[in-house]
């Protein structure tokens, strides 16, 4: 119990002194890269790794988010701070669509899963069809760096920004975690039936879940749009960025507080490193997440950091139940052990 | 004083009537049993009542309000709390914390759930396992967590569906005294159940229900002397 903390601690700690130490731009960028994946990670984990909603389609806020401000900037010249919030509330409300839609009609499961990839596909077809939007030209931003717009000469700054949207998103779902909404949430993918026996309003809480969600995903698409200077509806809408988005926290763990953290460190740079290394041969870091995958699937079905908590937090119950029990530690009731 | 009051319902699945205009109250304070052979309907209207069924005809007054058209959390909300008879736990989730769920419907600090949470699985005797995932422990456990978990509710009328199968006489036992205990802090209760003894020991008061029909309703003993009951239990006698 004591550890954990400390350990906390050493990797804020690392990762804050990390720019001071590793001055490789190519590394940074990897970094940001790491931050980035879980922050939109850990958004996508509210709604699909805590309440079970599996969600296909988080490109969806993902391209809003990065659209909103970056149309607003372009056309307007809004700062993207401000575009990063309306952006953020856009997707709020597309996110309530989609749940109102999915859920007051009891679509579950797999369906809705492709409830949310159909709709990620609609704004896509939606974005390449206006002029608005640029079509499929996408929206270049120009570069002028101004901390006030959003824009900055070092990659250090985005770094440290980034780093505080994570850990700011990682801290809102520790909170949640140990929080009504987040036992009601876990109640209701565990199963939806005794939840609302035990008064857990199952409808509700599911648009609560979708809607912090959504929010939080656009937030990661502004960023991505501010830090990369060009969206393109391939790059933010696509099927590949929902697919990137889901993947950290489904290798971490889904429905873990660190699980999104855990899996983006491990996935992003094995997907740069073998692009860097094996550059000649297109897709290789694509065949390292499918294997890295079907591995988790096959070994650790509840991610990296669920299976931690499974393996230690056995014996750890084990000793709780023995300090709890007054008759010390009776096996009767359980099956295993 | 009347506290839950059932009239005239029925439940139709396609043309299977399965609850056939039954009408039956739960005072305050009193333990009513529910029996009757499998497929009687019992269950059904248990679903009923509790939201879960929308029933075709009738209506089920709690405290002089409809319950019918609400929703299964609303009735939470209004203070029935009930177990399911095929077990529904929140299996990856430890047994406090599927108690905990219970508690957060009254309370909104997470100390105050884990305290109420604790507080009911030291009540139903089952504080040893309260660090155990709910999928771990064997079905009788997994009922007495049911239990719990509805405990936590608050609840003011408690429904409980076959809570003793599979338990054996010595816990049995103890369940009783429990279920004499939860009726003696001021909660009304309403059971179905096949362990006759367990029925006799606890009943105020005995429904019977047969082919979707109330055959029977009043003391205990009286009503396992009707005719009709012990045929619907044993069969019309030979010749």
């Amino acid at each position: 119990m004591k550890k954990s903390p400390i350990l906390i601690t050493l990797a804020l700690v690392v990762f804050a002194i990390f720019p001071l130490v590793v001055k490789d731009q190519y590394y940074m960028h990897i970094a940001i890269l790491i931050l980035y994946y879980a922050l939109v990670s850990q958004a996508w984990n509210i709604l699909s790794g805590y309440s079970g909603q599996f969600s296909f389609g988080h490109a969806a806020f993902f391209g809003t988010g990065a659209y909103t401000s970056s149309i607003l900037f372009t056309k307007l010249g809004m700062s993207p701070w401000i575009g990063l919030i309306i952006g953020a509330v856009i997707a709020a409300v597309i996110g309530l669509f989609i749940g109102y839609l999915s859920f007051r009609f009891k679509l579950r499961g797999v369906f809705f899963s492709l409830g949310t990839l159909a709709f990620a596909e609609i704004l896509r077809i939606i974005i390449q069809n206006f002029d608005v939007f640029n079509k499929t030209l996408g929206v270049l931003i120009p570069y002028k760096p101004d901390p006030l717009m959003f824009q900055f000469s070092s990659r250090t700054t985005y770094y440290y920004i980034i780093l505080i949207f994570a850990i700011a998103v990682t801290a809102l779902v520790y909170y949640i975690s140990r929080s009504k909404l987040g036992y009601n949430l876990v109640a209701i993918r565990e199963n939806e039936d005794a939840a609302q026996s035990l008064g857990v309003n199952t409808y509700k809480n599911k648009m609560i879940a979708i809607a912090i969600s959504a929010s939080l995903t656009a937030i990661g698409g502004t960023f991505y749009a501010q830090y990369m200077l060009f969206i393109e509806p391939a790059t933010t809408f696509s099927n590949d960025v929902s697919i990137n988005i889901l993947l950290p926290a489904i290798i971490g763990g889904a429905g873990t507080v660190l699980g999104p953290i855990v899996g983006s460190l491990i996935i992003i740079p094995i997907g740069e490193l073998t692009t860097t290394w094996f550059g000649n041969f297109v897709g290789v870091n694509l065949m390292a997440y499918g294997v890295i995958l079907i591995l988790v699937m096959l070994y650790l079905p509840e991610g990296i950091v669920g299976w931690f908590q499974n393996k230690f937090g056995k014996k750890k119950s084990a000793k709780k139940n023995k300090d709890s029990s007054i008759s010390g530690g009776e096996e009767v009731g359980t099956l295993k052990n | 004083m009347e506290l839950l009051k059932i009239e005239g319902l029925t439940k139709r699945f396609a043309g299977l009537v399965a609850v056939n205009n039954v009408s039956l109250t739960l005072n305050k304070g009193e333990i009513v049993g529910l029996v009757g052979p499998n497929g009687a309907g019992k269950t059904t209207l248990f679903h009923s009542v509790c939201g879960f069924h929308k029933p075709e005809e009738g209506s089920v007054t709690y405290k002089g309000k409809e319950l019918i058209g609400n929703k299964p959390e609303h009735i939470c909300k209004e203070g029935i709390a009930r177990t399911f008879q095929i077990v529904q736990p929140f299996g990856n989730l430890t047994v406090l914390e599927n108690v905990i769920v219970g508690a957060f419907n009254r309370v909104k600090s997470y100390k105050e759930a884990e305290r109420l949470a604790l507080e009911k699985l030291d009540l139903i005797g089952i504080s040893s396992f309260a660090y155990s995932r709910m999928k771990d422990l064997t079905f009788p456990y997994q009922k007495k967590v049911e239990v719990a978990r509805a405990l936590a509710t608050s609840p003011e009328v408690l429904f409980l569906d076959e809570v003793m199968s599979g338990l054996n006489p010595s816990e049995v036992n103890e369940f009783i005294e429990l279920i004499k205990h939860i009726r003696a802090s001021g909660i009304s209760i309403f059971f179905i159940e096949h362990l006759m003894s367990a029925v006799m020991a606890l009943s105020d008061r005995l429904a019977v229900m047969h082919l979707g029909e109330k055959i029977a309703d009043g003391d205990p003993q009286e009503v396992m002397k009707i005719p009709t009951v012990i045929e619907a239990y044993l069969g019309e006698e030979v010749s």
